[in-house]
């Protein structure tokens, strides 16, 4: 087994008394891309919250690298992170190579500007995702997948040993969905990164990533793909052939408890 | 005329002062565009009153209380909307209904209704002395440094906060300085078009540059130049004919605006 890059010991998230997450126990290796599955208000997204010390847990423990986040965010332990809905505002006045190079604004520092070489490193970035050519084009005027990756693109720039995606794919047409899974299972590879990637998307998850984690508000299933038909209906309490429209990898595996 | 009005000891210093207060301005200004905070400066301005009638009433330098009450509001309305369920338009709605109550009630106290106070409200940039005139050269010096020394940084938050936190940038920090410049900023730009107009000037330079440019140190120059070409455009207009000086300078302000509104709904570009 490799080295745990990520362990959670019965974690409990709650809003305003309201339980978004309870007694959550996982470890995550490294260099794995786990996905996080689970239907609308499961906790998917607080999950990565959490764990980026975005929130903190109301009850338990979550280690990143052996760290609590907050305190590896300020010791410089960045995490790459990809929200849901990474441009909140589409007529910001920056250009794509300024949004890469925000992602290294913490590690510069305070008071100093970005220099040659933190330009060339952003525009590397964006080589390496295939999209140099967009470097000066306003970020509102890029597509839909373009702007995907350009916000992967800065979730990298950080030098992030950890990547948190989140629905990575959801304003998507089906091409560029599967292009993103690929680019994205491609640098975890090239740059041995640990991946998390939450969706509500079974079937793309399901054969692009290591491990699964099926989350509704618990951890129902932790298990590589493919992960079988109860294990799928107890976390999202529903058929799940409506959920798969009939085409289930049809096997069950056993969950495991901690 | 002209040339007379500018021989004018006090016509050197409100165009000194109008000039500088014009540049700061100019600067946030971009920054309260894009963070959405046009209100946030109406609200300090407002509450500045407040703090302003507290000095007459106190007998104190009402500059110096009103620097002080416009950073404490300020730094009220990031507070509860930090800790509390209220939005920030909402928690400036009240703090700056609050504090104009209070700056009519300290008034009345004070029983000093003067021609100062009508200077603070609808500024009097010809009534600046050298020793203001050299407040104002502190003050913005010192706000011109802060920008350039956390400009990167303000841009990013300005862009997504929470991603400007995971990439290690301290976001609560730099939230509570800006307001804090805000609210110097306010304070001193009450002598060239007063508490009532200054959020004019906060907010239309950096709305023109968003109208003119796709690019945020474009923007930068634009709501500069904006700023600055309006003020002095309208303090010498403002001489020769015998207007206001602080409307007058937003009247030119508001011109501008419409102008760059009408070019960007004009021609398309692309």
């Amino acid at each position: 087994m490799s080295p745990v890059a990520i362990t959670i010991r019965d974690l409990s998230v709650a809003y305003n008394g309201h339980p978004v997450l309870e007694e959550v126990n996982l470890d995550i290796e490294e260099n794995t891309c786990v996905g996080v599955l689970g239907p609308n208000g499961a906790g998917k997204s607080t999950l990565l919250r959490v764990i980026l010390g975005l929130i903190a847990p109301t009850r338990g423990k979550v280690l990143v690298f052996g760290a609590d986040p907050r305190q590896g965010r300020s010791q410089g332990n960045l995490i790459g992170y990809l929200p849901q809905r990474p441009l909140t505002n589409p007529r910001f006045p920056v250009s794509v190579l300024d949004v890469v190079l925000m992602g290294r604004y913490g590690r510069i520092g305070l008071g100093r500007r970005p220099k040659k070489e933190d330009r060339e490193a952003a525009l590397a970035l964006l080589t390496r995702l295939g999209i140099p050519h967009l470097a000066d084009r306003p970020i509102g005027e890029a597509s839909g997948g373009e702007q995907q990756r350009v916000f992967i693109a800065r979730a990298l720039a950080v030098n992030p040993r950890l990547v948190v995606l989140d629905e990575p794919t959801i304003s998507l047409d089906a091409c560029s969905q599967d292009e993103v899974y690929d680019l994205v299972k491609k640098l975890k590879d090239e740059l041995n990164l640990t991946v998390i990637m939450v969706s509500h998307d079974i079937g793309a998850v399901a054969s692009h990533v290591d491990d699964i984690i099926c989350l509704n508000r618990r951890v129902h299933v932790h298990a590589p793909p493919p992960i079988g038909r109860v294990a799928l209906e107890n976390t999202f309490g529903c058929a799940v052939e409506y959920l798969f429209h009939g085409e289930i990898p049809h096997r069950v595996v056993r969950g495991h408890d901690d | 005329m002209m040339i007379e009005a500018l021989s004018l000891g006090f016509f050197q210093r409100a165009l000194l002062a109008g000039l500088l207060l014009s540049l700061i301005c100019g600067v946030l200004s971009v920054f309260v565009i894009l963070r959405r905070m046009a209100f946030v400066g109406v609200g300090i301005s407002h509450s500045a009153f407040g703090g302003v009638a507290l000095g007459f009433l106190l007998g104190l330098d009402p500059l110096w209380s009103g620097i002080g009450f416009a950073v404490v509001v300020a730094l009220l309305i990031e507070w509860t909307q930090e800790r509390g369920r209220l939005e920030e338009d909402a928690a400036i709605g009240i703090f700056f209904a609050v504090a104009m109550a209070l700056g009519v009630l300290f008034l009345n106290l004070s029983r000093t209704y003067n021609v100062d106070v009508f200077g603070f409200l609808f500024g009097n940039i010809l009534a600046v002395g050298p020793s203001q005139l050299g407040e104002i050269f502190v003050v913005s010096l010192v706000v011109l440094a802060t920008v350039a020394l956390f400009y990167k940084e303000l841009v990013f938050l300005s862009f997504d906060e929470e991603m400007a936190w995971v990439s290690g940038v301290p976001v609560k920090a730099l939230r509570y300085l800006f307001l804090v410049l805000l609210a110097l900023v306010i304070i001193m730009a009450i002598y060239l078009v007063g508490i009532i107009l200054v959020s004019a000037l906060l907010v239309i330079p950096g709305a023109v540059a968003r109208n003119l440019t796709r690019h945020i140190a474009a923007m930068v120059w634009v709501s500069v130049a904006a700023a600055v070409g309006a003020t002095l455009a309208g303090l010498f207009l403002s001489m020769a004919l015998d207007w206001p000086s602080g409307a007058t300078v937003v009247l030119v302000l508001g011109l501008t605006f419409f102008a760059s509104q009408a070019f960007r709904l004009g021609p398309r570009r692309h």
